[in-house]
């Protein structure tokens, strides 16, 4: 498969093919979707799991995909824009966010996502909660990435010293040396583990962004945003 | 795999940023700028104890065009040694994969900061110095494509540096239509294509000359003429060249002839090259005609008397004498 893999994948006539690609298009963007529509329609957060179930069928029917052309803009903007087009459409046909009997129905925590929502509703707009929640879900999924490298290369511990010192919210941090007596390394090892760790995470989460891309130039400003070195 | 914090996605994104230094010679001190393709960091050469700057692209490319195009930078500054260029230290590929440049690290004003404290004489002779280190490159067959206010620093003894070289091309039809074997030496040989695209458009609008801004290919050093006439604009007016004519007010006329010529939609209506533009200046800084503009009778009258203020009174005082002296002898 070339680079655009997931997104041209996600347009195949294969439904095994497109299904996985959805797959992979919904565990980056349905935490993105479920919020956007809460916090820009104020709606109950069972409406929006049920809008946000229905968002991802509709693309896994081609409903939506089949108009994305990516030399027209990013897939993140197109698939904000289709959110509000559903939502507009559902709205005034007036029907309920009903699936279709059969239809896929994806495994999303949309619990942990609203315990999210509350804190997010007083402050920043919709569209900044996206691109945020895009920002994060590709670094959940790089992180993902990151965990299955490791541990096939037989470098676990260089992921949990990772998850130990970068993940954690301790306040302070654990210093180096401390690090080095709980996993009986040394000083030295610590901080070549860490680096090791970091780059790879750094990979691993473009890696991510470049299979969701469709051009280069795409996953260049993509980049950009995700790093956080330019706004939206 | 839980969710990451908002604390956490904000730290990872702060550590994503840092250039990846392990194996290096430098310890990162601190962030300085970004631009279009990457960032400029403040480090320490751990070697030489000194201060640099590391120009770093912002993602991995090996072989790519942006990674060509830092290099070809790299090359041409370290080809173009000169008191106004910013030197090349070191160049190469970090361990994330990143492209790197080491430069001289510039403290200092950029040029709009420096010039509101100048009266117009300082300004000129600024930009005489800007043009030096332009005419230096031409000379080796170099032109710049980007000259604008943001890309001239004034170190803190007053060096005046033109930086950011990252879209400079090898000027194959200047005037002369001569090439210099230091140009050719660094000719891209990236698939046999231009590193910054054969008919792309780059530069800076307001700054590019309109035969850059229409993509052609066959520009030359008369662009950057364009640019450092769009410079002097600025340096004039305070005021981009886009707001020109009405932005141009008291600036003197002159003077306004010489950013109108550097300046000409026409490339072979401009000045020739840098050197004839700074001695138009110079001209007018020493109270000379300008080649720009043809003055009339009135106005060469005022500026010789400006010029020789002394000596025109002398010889008037002494002419009022002599005639006051030959009605009282026929008394």
């Amino acid at each position: 498969m070339t680079r655009h893999s997931v997104v041209v994948a996600a347009q195949s006539n294969d439904p095994a093919t497109r299904s996985w690609a959805i797959g992979v298009i919904a565990a980056a963007y349905w935490r993105p979707v479920y919020k956007y529509v809460r916090m820009k329609w104020n709606i109950a957060p069972e409406d929006a799991a049920d809008f946000t179930q229905e968002f991802f069928t509709r693309l896994l029917e081609k409903e939506f995909l089949d108009s994305y052309d990516s030399a027209r803009g990013r897939l993140r903007t197109f698939l904000r824009t289709c959110a509000d087009r559903l939502f507009m459409n559902q709205t005034r046909d007036s029907k309920r966010l009903k699936r279709g009997v059969g239809s896929a129905h994806l495994c999303l925590d949309f619990m942990e996502a609203e315990q999210e929502v509350a804190a997010e509703l007083l402050s920043g707009s919709p569209e900044d909660s996206f691109d945020k929640e895009w920002v994060r879900s590709i670094f959940v999924l790089g992180l993902a990435r990151l965990q299955a490298s490791c541990a096939s290369g037989g470098k676990l511990i260089h992921f949990e010293l990772f998850e130990r010192y970068d993940l954690e919210e301790a306040d302070p941090k654990p210093s180096y040396a401390q690090l080095a007596t709980e996993f009986g390394l040394s000083t030295t090892d610590v901080t070549n583990y860490l680096a090791f760790a970091r780059r790879e995470f750094r990979r691993c989460v473009l890696d991510q962004l470049r299979e969701m891309t469709s051009s280069e130039e795409e996953f260049r400003r993509e980049a950009q945003v995700l790093l956080g070195m330019k706004v939206t | 795999m839980k969710n990451l914090s908002d604390r956490v996605v904000a730290r990872l994104q702060a550590e994503m940023q840092l250039p990846d230094l392990s194996g290096t010679r430098y310890n990162l001190v601190r962030f300085v700028a970004s631009g279009g393709m990457g960032s400029v960091w403040l480090a320490e050469d751990t070697v030489l104890k000194r201060r640099v700057a590391l120009k770093v692209l912002d993602l991995a490319a090996p072989g790519g065009d942006l990674d060509v195009r830092l290099f070809r930078e790299a090359r041409i500054l370290a080809s173009l040694e000169h008191p106004g260029i910013a030197p090349v230290h070191d160049a190469g590929t970090l361990a994330d994969g990143r492209a790197f440049c080491c430069m001289k690290y510039v403290e200092g004003q950029t040029l709009a900061e420096h010039i509101a404290t100048l009266d117009l004489r300082d300004r000129l002779r600024v930009l005489e110095r800007i043009a030096e280190p332009l005419d230096f490159a031409h000379a080796r067959g170099f032109i710049h494509r980007d000259l604008k206010p943001d890309n001239v620093m004034i170190g803190a003894f007053g060096e005046v540096l033109v930086m950011d070289w990252g879209l400079a091309k090898v000027g194959l039809t200047s005037p002369a239509g001569e090439e210099t074997e230091i140009a050719t030496a660094v000719q891209p040989t990236h698939n046999g294509l231009g590193v910054t695209g054969q008919g792309s458009v780059l530069g800076t609008r307001g700054y590019m000359s309109p035969e850059q801004a229409r993509g052609d290919v066959e520009i030359d050093r008369r662009t950057d003429i364009f640019s450092l006439g769009a410079i002097l604009t600025f340096m004039l007016t305070g005021s981009a060249p886009a707001d020109l004519p009405a932005a141009f007010g008291s600036v003197p006329r002159p003077l306004r002839a010489i950013c109108e010529k550097a300046m000409a939609l026409d490339p072979n209506a401009r000045y020739r090259s840098a050197r004839e533009m700074t001695a138009d200046i110079t001209h007018y800084l020493n109270g000379e005609p300008v080649s720009a503009y043809p003055e009339g009778l009135v106005e060469r009258s005022g500026r010789v008397f400006a010029r020789h203020r002394t000596a025109v009174v002398l010889v008037a005082v002494y002419l009022i004498m002599r005639v006051l002296f030959i009605l009282f002898a026929r008394r």
